[in-house]
């Protein structure tokens, strides 16, 4: 019987998009297939991009199994993230954590000193998590921002609260945007157009929150599959930027990955390949092993 | 759907005022069967060629295979959609272990135990693997059919019979046809010496081919001799290829309806992947892409959990509410001694409170306030957790009569609504709890001791 593969071509693209400087740079999305379809007709200029994360703080609590690649590095956050390059990451993350009012409430000063020796120690570009406070970020991240001048950092949450003045600022300073939006394609789109009043679409990722598996994992997994095929087979352009997933932080918590070391593994693994399959341009992990795996399956 | 209502009409008999099928019109009974809601022998006027086409043409599109038999029958296709936003997928894939008939004695005890143990309760739901596949390779037929035997006395779990060796493969089918095993792999080579003996005592038939196009003639073949009860697998040979046939025969039966390669497939992470972790996270890809049987090297709990946890979640109705209903919930059996928490109606943080509650071993009632299914700060943010509405609804919850303190613990990423709280619950003393769930059972079991007066 005559066949012909159903082989398919859309019409949407994601936006490209570069983080870092000089010769440390990182190009993110730019495709026209659905995840991995490479099998269908269209591009993919760039791989899913792989991050881990480092705390600007020595974590209290993590599992050994997760401490331990790291050994006294997590103690020195430029130590840390140039150990995560060791490990293979394409970017690191760093998290803002004890800049948190509710934690150690670090300045503005000190998170923007912080991030401007990480980013310079380190081989790859950077990504910036402020702490999620909504008030704190807004007075942290334009600061970050403007210590880093022209290292072109990934730069976030920016949430509705506070897009306008993180926004800005991270944009004269020459950094990209990270719109955090939680778990719903409208509010997703609503906050993207109102970044697009005064940022270029181009300089703009889409954080939808990212569940870990067993709590809500298959709410992010049905989010991000909607906005990638809104923004490459429907041609949405509030849906046609990157997808960042920063689930390593979240998975971690749950007490199946603090169980065991192999469940741990396979928490946060599992989570990662479901949301790159599910359209994530850009997954930030824990644990080097999660990464190594997930990369060497894909290549 | 295959085909629409008003072109099976085109094919009824239109005998004004019949109704013998049970259906006022001809025209109400073609409705009725397009959307799957009734089935072609209804109708007694059909000739046996009409209603032969009838049956093909509103065959679902991915056919309903069965593996197994009894309590331990597991049901695979009849997959209507690509994507799981599009509507719930139907029928979650089955996972199996591998057993060679080359492992020793030790090693089969170990895998046929842990199917049996490795249970895990969530959700009011017991997860667990489904099918044991016995691969035939010691060359001596006398070993492999003991290991059938051996499997089939241990339990009602569903069987794959895997042999090259098409003697080795049917006499092992003839010891447990009533459990009703896949047998596999057909092929291209063994295809028509097969057939005959399939036909013997029909179980359902895994068929293999180096290619999704290659199976096409395979599967034709054995829908001309009436072996419908197919399975697929295309021989990918890796992660991506894996990927890429799934996907194309899951749009080949959807988009194009194209019955060749209507049926559900199976694929052998056990074969293709690295270490352990690179195999469960194969196994988890073909969870989303489309398998309907997935085969492991072993069980083991630390990554099987993870994987039935996925599945589980993948195959959940996509539009289920992202809020759960303002009520007070039990963790446990609370008395009217037990911690009372307050937290908002984001499902999502409900799963999170509720099973770090269930962690810390201690009963509790769980206030869930109507956040419109925000989380508590960004509800808090908008003004849907403030201090007041919080008191307003502890007041109506009906909490008062079902506790003798007055002790509310509060999430601690919202402290600031303590102060208008507590004067919003007079006589309520405010806790602040921590700030992530997570932390609750370092926190938990002392307050709970104190309002026990222990
Ligand atoms: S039994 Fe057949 S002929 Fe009679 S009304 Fe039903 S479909 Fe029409």
């Amino acid at each position: 019987m005559e066949w012909t593969a159903p082989v398919e071509a859309h019409a949407g693209k994601v936006r490209e998009l570069t983080i870092g400087y000089e010769e440390k740079v990182s190009k993110v999305g730019g495709e026209s297939i659905l995840p991995l379809h490479f099998f269908d007709e269209g591009f993919s200029p760039n791989p899913p991009r792989f991050a881990l994360e480092v705390w600007d703080t020595e974590p209290e609590g993590w599992a050994e199994w997760v401490l331990e690649p790291f050994g006294d590095a997590v103690r020195d956050p430029v130590e840390w993230g140039r150990k995560c390059v060791d490990f293979g990451a394409d970017l690191v993350c760093l998290k803002l954590v004890s800049s948190d009012p509710a934690g150690k409430d670090a300045s503005p000063d000190e998170a923007a000193s912080l991030t401007r020796r990480v980013v310079e120690a380190i081989a790859v570009p950077l990504i910036v998590y402020g702490s999620g406070d909504e008030k704190k970020d807004a007075q942290v991240l334009p600061r970050v921002a403007e210590v880093c001048q022209g290292l072109n950092l990934l730069l976030g949450p920016l949430v509705k609260e506070n897009h306008e003045e993180i926004g800005r600022a991270a944009l004269l300073h020459g950094h990209s945007l990270i719109a955090q939006s939680p778990l719903d394609i409208n509010l997703m789109k609503e906050l993207n157009v109102g970044l697009c009043k005064f940022a270029p679409p181009e300089r703009i990722v889409i954080d939808p929150l990212s569940s870990p598996l067993g709590y809500g994992m298959e709410y992010t997994f049905t989010i991000m599959e909607r906005t990638k095929q809104a923004g490459v087979i429907s041609k949405d352009a509030m849906t046609q930027m990157p997808i960042i997933a920063d689930l390593g932080t979240e998975c971690w918590k749950t007490k199946e990955a603090r169980a065991s070391k192999e469940q741990g593994l396979a928490w946060e693994g599992i989570t990662a390949l479901s949301l790159l399959l599910a359209g994530a341009n850009i997954l930030v992990l824990r644990h080097p092993e999660t990464l190594r795996a997930l990369k060497e399956l894909i290549s | 759907m295959p085909i629409k209502g008003t072109d099976v009409a085109k094919k009824l008999p239109q005998r004004k005022g019949c109704k013998d099928c049970g259906f006022p019109t001809c025209f109400a009974f073609a409705m009725k069967l397009a959307s799957g809601g009734a089935t072609v022998d209804k109708c007694p006027y059909l000739s046996e060629e009409i209603r032969a086409e009838l049956e093909d043409a509103l065959a679902p599109p991915i056919k309903l295979v069965t593996v197994g038999s009894g309590e331990g029958a597991l049901k695979i296709g009849n997959e209507e959609v690509i994507y799981r936003h599009e509507k719930t997928f139907a029928h979650a894939p089955g996972i199996a272990v591998l057993i060679s008939d080359k492992e020793d004695e030790g090693g089969v005890e170990d895998k046929i135990a842990k199917m049996k143990e490795l249970q895990f309760e969530r959700v009011g739901l017991t997860l667990r693997a489904d099918l044991f596949a016995l691969k035939f390779q010691s060359g001596e037929k006398a070993k492999y059919e003991a290991l059938v035997k051996k499997v089939c006395d241990a339990g009602d779990a569903g069987i794959i019979l895997i042999s090259e060796d098409l003697g080795a493969l049917f006499a092992a089918r003839d010891i447990c046809a009533g459990r009703n095993p896949l047998l596999y792999p057909i092929t291209k080579d063994n295809l028509e010496q097969a057939i005959p003996l399939i036909k013997q005592s029909p179980t359902p038939v895994g068929v293999k081919a180096e290619s999704v196009e290659a199976l096409i003639p395979l599967t034709s073949r054995l829908k001309e001799e009436g072996i419908e009860e197919l399975v697929l697998d295309p021989g990918s040979g890796n992660f991506l290829e894996v990927l890429r046939d799934q996907t194309l025969i899951r749009r080949a039966a959807l988009k194009q309806n194209f019955r060749p390669l209507g049926y559900p497939t199976i694929v052998f992470p056990c074969f293709l992947a690295g270490d352990g972790l690179e195999e469960i996270l194969t196994a988890s890809m073909c969870v989303i892409k489309f398998a309907g049987i997935i085969v492991l090297s072993d069980l083991k709990k630390d990554s099987l959990l993870p994987l039935l946890v996925q599945r589980l979640n993948i195959y959940t109705d996509p539009r289920m509410p992202l809020a759960i209903e303002q009520g007070v919930y039990e963790v446990g059996q609370p008395k009217d001694e037990a911690p009372v928490l307050v937290t908002s109606n984001w499902s999502l943080t409900y799963f999170l409170v509720s099973s770090a509650t269930e962690e810390s071993k201690v009963h509790a009632f769980v206030c869930v306030k109507d956040t419109e299914g925000l989380g508590v700060v960004t509800g808090w943010g908008a003004g849907k957790f403030s201090g007041d509405s919080v008191g307003a609804f502890i007041k109506k919850s009906g909490i008062e009569e079902r506790v003798k303190h007055r002790k509310l613990v509060i999430p601690g990423k919202v402290a600031r609504i303590k102060g208008e709280l507590e004067e919003a619950l007079p006589g309520w003393e405010i806790v602040v709890g921590p700030r992530e769930a997570g932390e609750l059972p370092g926190f938990l079991p002392a307050l709970a001791r104190s309002l026990t007066g222990g």
